[in-house]
């Protein structure tokens, strides 16, 4: 049996009868995350399941402060990060904890690793990191949109028409050119995600294709999470050991 | 931002001297009396309070008269808060060779968090970007004379404080006893695991401000005093 959250559980908050199925979609700005949570999203409801969508910076408790603290940018680096841990664990306990205690799928558009990358390039370390968000609950399905940096910018600058301040991570000084800034920080990002990649088990998808590709293959990943319950298996050696027979 | 714990004795010009201790210890009013005297001999002192940045502020008031906080929010909210005084606050003028006087400092929230049940490993690790002060006094006081001097004060005991989340007792009074016992269990156990300077609150304002100063004369030693700062600069 493996434990439902990463670290120590939260105070107070049975996690034992959860039914329900949580899938992560992470990936930069520009990846397709929106469109492929928005598609996963309508399938899954065609299929039957109850879905409840989520995403960072969405809480009752603090998002207007995050809003504020961004406009203003005076805050520092780990009060910024605990800011958005507030905002988290709001969410995990109010929102995605009831809904898959309901047996609502749980479909979080982002999760910690997001969050745990950028306080990582603003000085954090990943121990620390690792530890702060060590209550968060285990997704059933991480899936990871990755793109090349040139596909983000140039989705980037089709969509909106220019590079945001913040995924350019401008706050970091990396470069006061907005166009070099966004490189740097991109790059700095993905090492931090391919260290997770293999810790908390995410499945890379490449997103550098169109969204009908993208989508083909997450519903290739999602699909086993929704079989019968006999053919499911918990250990990878289980299911080796099942193919061979 | 963030060394692993344990956090070193930071290794700034300035000086980090904390008050903890039970609401009605007395630590405020003599942390006040040290100021005082300390800018009298010509130190530049900073005094900073729990809870008192802007921040977050609001959305601990909002959050605590809706009942939307868990132990887990309320403990993060507190840890945000102080990361926003640490970073703008504190570091700097430590930096800059002030002596800051912390009414209350990280401690606060490990006991507090614990006496609600979040796990004290996952806190420290939090606060690990805090350093270590260069003193912490504890002011040590029975929970009878912590509730005795906030009925005196006829300030009303809200439900934080007296820990009404918790679901200790109905009644504010008697769930403000358990949970400020909770509390002191926390902080006698801090006392030693921390290196605390315990301080036997119940006496004498006089006598206990008299003990304080012999305590930080030592410590002041090379400590920049802002005619120094002006002549060397």
């Amino acid at each position: 049996m493996t434990a439902r959250t990463y670290g120590t559980p939260l105070p107070g908050l049975p996690l034992e009868d959860l039914p329900g199925k949580l899938i992560v979609i992470e990936g930069a700005d520009g990846s397709g995350r929106t469109t492929e949570v928005a598609l996963l999203k309508q399938q899954l409801e065609i299929d039957g399941h109850a879905v409840v969508d989520t995403g960072l910076r969405r809480s009752d408790l603090v998002s207007g402060e995050i809003d504020g603290a961004k406009q203003g940018h005076t805050l520092g680096a780990t009060t910024m990060a605990l800011l958005y841990s507030v905002d988290f664990a709001d969410q995990l306990e109010n929102k995605i904890i009831p809904a898959l205690a309901a047996g609502s799928t749980v479909l979080a558009d982002r999760y910690i690793y997001t969050l745990m990358a950028r306080a990582i390039v603003r000085g954090a370390s990943r121990a620390w990191a690792r530890e702060l968000y060590g209550y968060a609950l285990r997704p059933d399905l991480i899936v990871f949109l990755d793109a090349r940096p040139v596909i983000l910018l140039h989705r980037a600058i089709g969509k909106v028409g220019s590079l945001d301040y913040w995924e350019s991570g401008m706050d970091l000084s990396l470069s006061r050119d907005l166009f070099e800034s966004f490189f740097l920080y991109q790059d700095r990002l993905s090492k931090e995600f391919a260290w997770m990649r293999d810790e908390y088990a995410f499945h890379w998808v490449d997103a550098n294709r169109a969204p009908d590709q993208v989508h083909a293959d997450v519903l290739r990943l999602v699909a086993p999470l929704y079989a019968p319950p006999a053919r499911r298996t918990r250990s990878p050696a289980a299911r080796v050991s099942r193919a061979r027979r | 931002m963030t060394p692993d714990p344990p956090p070193a004795r930071h290794g700034y010009p300035g000086r980090l001297l904390v008050f903890e201790g039970l609401d009605g210890s007395g630590k405020s009013t003599q942390a006040a009396l040290l100021g005082k005297w300390l800018q009298a001999q010509g130190y530049r002192v900073f005094f900073t309070e729990w809870n008192s940045s802007e921040l977050t502020a609001s959305t601990i008031r909002r959050g605590k008269k809706k009942g939307l906080l868990t132990p887990t929010t309320f403990s993060l909210l507190h840890a945000t808060d102080f990361a926003d005084r640490f970073e703008r606050r504190i570091l700097p003028p430590l930096r800059a060779g002030y002596v800051i006087v912390c009414d209350r400092y990280a401690f606060t929230a490990f006991v507090r968090d614990a006496a609600r049940g979040c796990d004290p490993a996952w806190v420290r690790n939090i606060y690990s970007f805090a350093p270590r002060p260069d003193r912490v006094f504890y002011f040590r006081v029975p929970v009878a004379v912590s509730l005795k001097r906030k009925i005196a004060s006829r300030l009303k005991i809200n439900y934080y404080e007296a820990g009404m989340d918790l679901g200790l007792s109905d009644d504010l009074t008697e769930s403000y006893e358990k949970f400020q016992t909770r509390l002191k269990r926390e902080y006698d156990r801090l006392a030693t695991t921390d290196d605390f300077t315990v301080i036997d609150a119940t006496r004498a304002v006089e006598e206990i401000q008299r003990e304080l100063r012999e305590n930080v004369r030592p410590l002041l030693r090379d400590c920049p005093t802002g005619e120094k700062l002006i002549h060397d600069g």
